[in-house]
């Protein structure tokens, strides 16, 4: 196997030239590494002795953030001259400019030349909130003491990274938790590691949540519906609700499609027309009468009576039982279109 | 009085078919018409074939419905399944001896879509602990137009009397192992660990409907209130599942017996800490009964005065929110909480885990992501019905290919990612 | 599903049981249901004493989508 190319991206401190005073520094590439460089390379060939690193990079902190489109466009054209396995931006520890240079110019590499990246910086830099989920950050010390730490575990990181190695769970293979969840054996059960977690939050000790809870985002409400009389009203159910005999197979679980049905022939669902593909609760009281979850018979009358305008002629169905979130997503987004182009005025969504 | 119970292990390293159903030298004979007698005894059930799964062997069980160690009462009140199996009296006192290896599974055409997988090698094995017993598996049939629920309480009851007949073999056999567990009361608990932080232990139970229910002391936990129950209760059977819901987060008989967390606070008990009781608390389809439920919960915690509380997760779905519920009202009361839950993230692990959540939950141990996929190997022999594999969740469409190789959710395995966390599975 | 129905510019009422996952998850018009393996019905009832029940819950539905909201709302059915 032929070397490793690996460009490390520094700012002006770790390249030597000065503190603050240098912060305007204009990028300019050097080949071979600097010190901090030197000292990663080591630690990678220790592991892979291919490795070599080709290029340096060098930007102040001020110039960077502060000609930002022009900087990212030169450092580009500087990545791409060495044609590397590998970008390597820090670790910038605490240093807050220093850190969201180090996730920009990484995630700009790795979007751009789809070249594997890694970065490294303290967990409060607010570089690390800004790009842990778009590029491998690795947890450093809050200062260049931790310099030796951070290479220890950027190092192999980096040579998985740089020869297309699978990555394991964040806690594993050393970088900050990207929001993708990974499966891993640990060492020991669940049931001791909660005991051991609730010792260390009880005496006030620091302890490591293993899943830390996410914040949900919102949606401006739509305006209401003026006229009910005249509007297209559309059923979608996460229950599960489908034709007998579940023509599609929707999963009861962790459905992978949804289900587009038409309803025009159906003034009542019974138990001889529909049924529910829902795994996760009771199916029985659905599979009896499917109104009970898509309640088809009312809104039939309630059309006939003028209350609304029309029962849209088809309804969405899928399990929201187990199925992902994003998959969910990506069914709600394409047929919300589908509604859209048919001139749907609301709908009713109902869960199980 | 303190509430002890010795469980005395007899080590099982073998199960074999003999004319003669015994436990002998470690081996567990079976005569399999002994069994077929105690199962058929149910009219409802119309067969049931006996076969034996060791570790190791190229073995397939699905769909299984349940799993059960043997067990049988020798010394104190009481029997094993109390108020189901045994008359209800109280347990969890004396001396219950455990062959200790081996285990009952249940399988056949199973009611409902959510039951698992059981391989006893290759990588199916891995993700579930039975993998690791040696398993006696009823394949069972009804007998034809039974109702779901008649033929989920037939095979239920097939399981546990199966089970109570093999525990009963190993009555006058002397334990490879005893292991004792003591419950002191609160006002003795308080006085002889003064300076050890208290924690209880509060057991969520599923009892979502007809398929998806757990019983303590025979009684349907959806129709309970959170309560107080002690820990060696536990041991000798007072809750036992009715489940046939979601096989890798579900809670078999032999998880309940086995409970993870009580083993592994009273290790700590009296060395970092005062297990101080323990809550069993339900999983409701109801708004208000959740609500209630979780108030309960957090009351008890609260007039227990304990410091901590271990909450543990059963299933998925709107259990999240029950679990939610109990981690934001214990820890409002001022008792600082862990939670047990496991994670619905996606095949590529980048959705939404939890169907609820909140800051207040800052503690939280998972049993993994259940939708990572696994393939699976073609195994030489299948017990059970292999043609489900498709439709019981964690299956999809074309999950079972041609060359009897399977690809899969690793929900689909009987325990792999349960919220007692009785395995090692986990995600980051 | 609840948001990206919003998102699309479809106002969206959710009826459901859980109501605080819905409102967890960001729903706007949020309806309660009876329990979750009959959201919309309940087997202990006659067929014509579930559909009255039904009717509630729909119409309180259609109100909620007649009502301008701010902020997330629950509307609750009066039974």
């Amino acid at each position: 196997m032929g070397k490793i190319k690996v460009v490390h991206y520094v700012n002006q401190f770790f390249a030597g030239i000065g503190g603050e005073e240098k912060a305007d520094q204009v990028a300019f590439k050097q080949d071979g590494t600097m010190p901090i460089g030197a000292q990663l390379e080591k630690g990678m060939q220790a592991i892979n002795p291919d490795v070599e690193f080709v290029g340096t990079i060098v930007c102040g902190d001020s110039y960077f953030n502060e000609n930002l489109e022009k900087a990212k466009a030169d450092i580009l054209e500087m990545v791409k001259s060495y044609e590397p396995d590998l970008f390597i931006a820090g670790p910038a520890f605490n240093a807050g400019r220093y850190g969201v240079a180090c996730g920009t110019i990484t995630t700009e590499v790795q979007e751009q030349l789809g070249i594997p990246v890694l970065t490294g910086m303290y967990k409060e830099n607010p570089g690390a909130d800004m790009y842990k989920t778009k590029v491998y950050i690795v947890p450093t010390k809050d200062s260049a003491a931790g310099a030796r730490d951070a290479i220890k575990k950027m190092a192999p990181l980096g040579v998985k990274l740089a020869t297309g190695q699978e990555i394991l769970a964040s806690c594993i293979d050393n970088y900050m938790p990207n929001g993708i969840r990974k499966n891993f054996f640990e060492t020991k059960r669940g049931s001791e590691r909660a005991v051991e977690m609730m010792i260390k939050k009880l005496a006030g000790k620091e302890f490591v949540t293993e899943f830390p809870m996410p914040d949900f985002d919102r949606v401006d409400p739509n305006p209401a519906v003026k006229d009910m009389s005249k509007a297209r009203i559309a059923l979608v159910t996460s229950g599960g609700v489908v034709p007998k005999g579940n023509p599609d197979r929707i999963e009861s679980s962790s459905a992978s499609k949804y289900g587009e049905y038409s309803i025009a022939e159906f003034d009542d669902l019974t138990e001889a027309t529909h049924e529910t593909a829902h795994g996760g609760y009771d199916p029985v009281y659905c599979n009896q009468d499917s109104d009970r979850v898509l309640p088809v018979d009312v809104l039939r009358e309630m059309e006939k009576a003028g209350r609304i305008g029309k029962l849209h002629e088809y309804f969405y169905t899928t399990t929201g039982n187990g199925t992902a979130v994003l998959n969910s997503v990506a069914f709600a987004k394409e047929f919300s279109q589908k509604l859209v182009a048919a001139g749907v005025d609301a709908v009713v969504l109902t869960s199980t | 009085m303190n509430l002890k119970l010795e469980l005395g292990y007899i080590k099982i390293s073998d199960i074999q078919f003999s004319n003669e159903s015994k436990v002998e030298n470690g081996v567990l004979y079976v005569n399999p018409e002994d069994i077929i007698n105690l199962v058929k005894e149910d009219e409802n059930i119309a067969s049931c074939a006996v076969d034996i799964a060791r570790p190791g062997e190229s073995i397939r069980i699905t769909p299984v419905k349940d799993v059960i160690e043997p067990r049988v009462k020798v010394e104190g009140p009481g029997e094993i399944f109390p108020g189901v199996i045994g008359k209800v009296n109280r347990v969890g006192e004396g001396r219950t001896h455990v062959l200790k290896g081996a285990a009952v599974v249940t399988t056949g055409r199973i009611v409902g879509f959510q039951e698992g997988i059981i391989d006893m090698v290759g990588e199916g094995a891995k993700y579930t602990p039975f993998s690791q017993t040696l398993n006696l598996v009823l394949t069972m049939e009804p007998v034809d137009g039974l109702r779901p629920h008649e033929h989920e309480k037939a095979l239920r009851f097939a399981g546990l009397k199966t089970a109570v007949f093999l525990g009963e073999l190993g009555r006058n056999v002397e334990p490879d192992e005893i292991e004792t567990f003591e419950t002191l009361n609160v006002k003795e608990g308080i006085e002889k660990y003064p300076d050890l932080p208290r924690v209880a232990y509060v057991q969520m139970l599923q009892s979502q409907g007809l398929m998806h229910d757990t019983y303590v002391y025979g009684v349907d936990a959806k129709r309970t209130l959170s309560t107080i129950i002690m820990p060696t209760e536990i041991m000798d059977g007072a809750i036992l599942s009715g489940n046939c819901v979601s096989s890798t987060d579900k809670n078999t008989t032999y998880h309940h017996l086995n409970n993870p967390v009580i083993h592994d606070l009273f290790k700590a008990h009296g060395k970092t800490l005062n297990f101080a009781g323990m809550i069993i608390t339900n999983e409701n389809v109801y708004l208000a009964d959740k609500e209630r439920s979780s108030d309960w919960a957090s009351k008890l915690c609260q007039y227990l005065g304990v410091d901590g509380a271990i909450v543990s997760q059963e299933g998925f779905g709107n259990p999240d929110t029950d679990l939610i519920m109990n981690a934001k009202k214990i820890e409002t009361v001022g008792v600082k909480t862990v939670i047990i839950t496991d994670e619905y993230a996606g095949r590529d692990g980048r959705s939404q885990s939890l169907a609820d959540a909140d800051p207040l939950a800052n503690a939280v141990v998972t049993g993994g992501n259940a939708n990572m996929v696994i393939h699976l190997p073609k195994l030489d022999k299948v017990i059970g019905h292999i043609n489900f594999v498709d439709t019981i969740a964690g299956g999809f469409d074309g999950s079972l290919h041609e060359d009897g190789t399977i690809e899969c959710e690793v929900q689909i395995i009987t325990g792999a990612t349960n919220e007692l966390g009785f395995s090692k599975l986990s995600a980051r | 599903m609840v948001k990206e129905i919003e998102r699309a510019g479809i106002p969206v009422v959710h009826i459901c049981t859980v109501t605080p996952i819905s409102m967890t998850v960001g729903a706007n018009r949020i309806v309660p249901a009876i329990a979750i393996p009959h959201p919309l019905g309940n087997p202990a009832l006659s067929m014509e004493e579930e559909k009255v029940i039904r009717r509630k819950i729909v119409e309180t539905s259609l109100q909620a989508l007649e009502t301008e909201v701010d902020k997330q709302t629950i509307f609750e059915v009066k039974y």
